[in-house]
């Protein structure tokens, strides 16, 4: 493979500009005192509680994230693109998701076919001819970006539902000042701590029309088992929004109540991190034990929000993705600004064709899995586990994609004997309400083996402190 | 506030003091132990230590005979009963996981702490010379966490609930105290007044961190209706029922302002503290002190009933 682009060196030569200060300050650092501060920075992180489950583990129980202590950094012109990108791409997936659910134009144009949205578990009939507050159905999207080169960037995934990770956004940051202080003064990096305020100021504005006071808003978590019970509450915390669970909440007289030391109060903004299936078992799975019965009755007739909307999943489905740029053409008439990674839609014959043939090059990712995992990547995959990924494949075609195995940049990492280049990834966190909100920052994901690029936490992936320059 | 963050503050402040008087009781059990006597006294101690904690019925069933190690393992480490202070720790740590956002930083970050140190332990590493240096270390936490409280935490619901919580457990642990040993404190062993007596109403002091303070209070030897004056009607003694039902009725008054409606549980709590403000030892003694303590019992779980109902905790 050819040599990755790395984020401080480019491909080789030069120190790149937004990285000198901190080239400059690692030079005359000791490996021991790094290795210290990334010891302190646990010892932190535990302290704080910011703890993540994983799945299937047996002792289901916290871990850490780990945390690479050496900042990930964006220049200020390479920010105003991916700005310009990332917004251009939420309003179209917006204005797409408004579409499908009402007039389904763009089915009408025959730039997608019909069948990839009315077949799909993601696309919830019920949700047709609802009306939420601004027409926003995704307030809060979490973009995923990966870079190849010096102005490769490309979108490798939108995340729709219910994005995680801005709590790690907010606590890497606090770790790293309290940590390096001097970094700070070296260099003018771009402040991402109101986040919080922006999110709460994103749901006041969707709240129902003609409410009589200011709108209750709450935040809906599936328990402190869910693997990011941590972000639910600190961000509730930090909102000053009471987190509730689906026991806490009932449908009274049309409207959604919480239970409080007081009896029952209406709630008028949803913040729901939970998925679609355990939002209301009367319309969406009624064996489910957990959701509150009747609250989409609620949400229909305009008495409370639910954000993100029911059905907003459809625009991160794996089978719509390589649809993006041609939906952003459609709702906005011009090129997307940030390129898709291609794609090929197992489902089409000819596609199917051409990533049987070249399995051992590609990435094959599930439509519907997430986390990373139910994916195979080629280059890094054995004889034995691509004949097995075959056979699934050839099962059901139409339940996979695959995309080249692109050669993410990487970043200086403090790795075990030395600081090393590692591959990562960025998402950043963008709110959509009566304005569009992106925080100059994100969650960078780092793969911390040598060589892997497969950056999900439940794959041994950590993450990095991102910072975008001041102008 | 929800009916649930409520039930979660409250139990989580009496997980909190449960750890701290099981701590206290056990340095006070491991004392008496230590001193030469003769035959198996250790049995009684023991026995009335358990017993004290509510968990005496628990340890029979798990290890039968009452041998110093196992009631120490019982009640550190063992997390099959719900009082150890293994079990507080990680049931307080998990009331406040569940409600970290009622929590300032301080606070949820001394309970996490208590719970990763303590759970850190190896229960073999335990030897007596070590156990009174970890019985203390279990109040320090106690105490970092009431402090940060104390200093940190908005006057809100938040606050009051914590307090409610508190001051039930303590006044509950108190009464258990009193109730199992009251038979020290007969007025008929005031005559007999043997060294034995001596200690062993300096222990009943000392389960209540109370042995200095009340030379200071009353300037004089341990009498058993001083004792036991102290121990219930005395307002300057921090773990007296009195004390407890003090701040009980504070707590509960402030709620009461703070949501604009009165419920039971406020008429209950302040039946319960005029009684003992109003209260007279001798007479208490002659009606009988275990049937007072008994009855304070009675009052003090049926409060936590009314004030569970009051605020929603669970419906």
């Amino acid at each position: 493979m050819v040599a990755a682009f790395d984020e401080m060196n480019g491909f080789g030569g030069e120190v790149r500009a937004p990285y000198r200060a901190l080239a400059e300050w690692l030079g005359v650092q000791h490996l021991d005192t790094l290795r210290q501060k990334s010891a302190e920075a646990e010892v932190l992180f535990r302290r704080s509680g910011i703890t993540f489950a994983v799945y299937g583990a047996e002792e289901a129980g916290e871990r850490l994230i780990p945390f690479d202590i050496l900042p990930r950094i964006i220049a200020a012109e390479e920010w105003r693109r991916l700005e310009l990108g990332i917004e251009q791409r939420v309003r179209a997936l917006n204005a797409f998701l408004y579409d499908i659910y009402h007039r389904q134009e763009i089915l009408k144009a025959g730039k997608i076919p019909e069948e990839l949205i009315t077949q799909n578990s993601a696309f919830l009939p019920e949700m047709i001819g609802v009306d939420p507050p601004r027409g926003v159905y995704s307030h809060i999207i979490g973009v995923d970006l990966v870079r190849t080169g010096e102005n490769e960037f490309m979108v490798l995934e939108d995340n729709t539902r219910t994005p995680s990770g801005v709590s790690y956004m907010l606590e890497n940051r606090e770790t790293m000042m309290h940590l390096f202080p001097d970094l700070f003064s070296r260099n003018r990096v771009r402040p991402v701590e109101n986040y919080p305020d922006a999110l709460l100021k994103t749901l006041e504005s969707v709240a129902p029309g003609n409410l009589d006071a200011e709108p209750t808003i709450a935040l809906l978590t599936p328990g402190v088992y869910n693997s990011a019970y941590f972000e639910h509450s600190f961000l509730a915390d930090q909102m000053g929004v009471e987190l509730v669970e689906s026991s806490d909440l009932v449908v009274i007289d049309g409207l959604l109540r919480m239970k409080t030391t007081e009896g029952l109060k209406r709630v008028d903004v949803l913040y729901r991190r939970v998925d679609d299936d355990f939002l209301d078992p009367l319309v969406f799975d009624p064996t489910s034990l957990l959701g509150v019965p009747g609250i989409f009755d609620v949400y229909r007739s305009g008495r409370v929000t639910i954000v993100n909307a029911p059905g907003a999943g459809i625009a991160d489905d794996k089978a719509i993705y390589s649809y993006i740029p041609a939906i952003i053409e459609f709702y906005t008439g011009k090129q997307p600004i940030l390129a898709n990674v291609e794609t090929y839609n197992c489902r089409e014959p000819a596609s199917l064709k051409y990533v049987l043939e070249h399995l051992a090059e590609l990435v094959v990712k599930e439509v519907h899995g997430s986390g990373g995992y139910g994916m195979l990547v080629g280059p890094k995959s054995t004889k034995d586990q691509i004949e097995t990924f075959r056979a699934k494949l050839v099962a059901n075609p139409s339940n996979y994609i695959a995309q080249p195995t692109l050669s993410l940049s990487t970043c200086p990492t403090l790795a075990d004997s030395s600081v090393a280049p590692r591959h990562l990834d960025l998402r950043p966190f963008v709110l959509i309400g009566d304005q569009v909100r992106l925080m100059p920052g994100g969650l960078t994901r780092v793969a911390l083996k040598k060589g892997s690029l497969v950056v999900n936490s439940s794959q041994g992936g950590g993450t990095k402190d991102t910072w975008v320059l001041q102008e | 506030m929800l009916g649930r963050t409520a039930n979660d503050l409250y139990w989580l402040s009496r997980y909190i003091e449960r750890a701290e008087n099981i701590a206290r009781l056990l340095e006070v059990g491991y004392r008496i132990v230590l001193l030469p006597r003769e035959g198996e006294g250790f049995h009684e101690e023991w026995r009335s230590t358990l017993e004290s904690a509510g968990c005496l019925q628990g340890y029979v069933q798990r290890h039968g005979e009452l041998l110093t190690q196992n009631v120490i393992d019982y009640m550190l480490f063992d997390t099959s009963n719900p009082s150890s202070i293994a079990s507080c720790l990680a049931s307080a740590r998990r009331n406040g996981r569940a409600q970290r956002t009622a929590l300032t930083r301080e606070m949820w970050e001394s309970l996490n702490s208590a719970w990763l140190e303590f759970s850190a332990i190896r229960p073999a590493t335990v030897t007596s010379n070590s156990l009174p240096e970890l019985l203390d270390w279990v109040r320090s936490r106690s105490a970092l966490y009431r402090g940060a409280l104390l200093n940190t935490i908005l006057r809100n619901d938040t606050f009051y609930f914590s307090q409610v919580g508190t001051f039930i457990e303590r006044a509950d642990s108190t009464a258990r105290i009193l109730d199992v040993k009251y038979y020290h404190l007969l007025p008929s062993s005031e005559m007999v007044g043997s060294e034995k007596d001596n200690y062993q109403w300096a222990a009943l002091l000392r389960s209540v961190s109370a042995h200095r303070s009340y030379r200071w209070v009353f300037k004089d030897h341990y009498r058993p209706l001083k004792i036991a004056d102290f121990m219930i009607l005395n307002r300057q003694m921090p773990r007296s029922l009195r004390s407890c039902y003090d701040e009980l009725t504070a707590a509960l008054r402030d709620l009461a302002v703070f949501y604009g409606v009165r419920h039971d549980c406020q008429m209950t709590a302040e039946s319960t503290r005029d009684l003992l403000l109003e209260a007279d030892m001798h007479n208490i003694f002659q009606s009988g002190l275990h049937e007072f303590v008994q009855d304070f019992i009675g009052r003090n779980n049926k409060l936590g009933n009314e004030i569970s109902t009051a605020y929603h905790f669970s419906d």
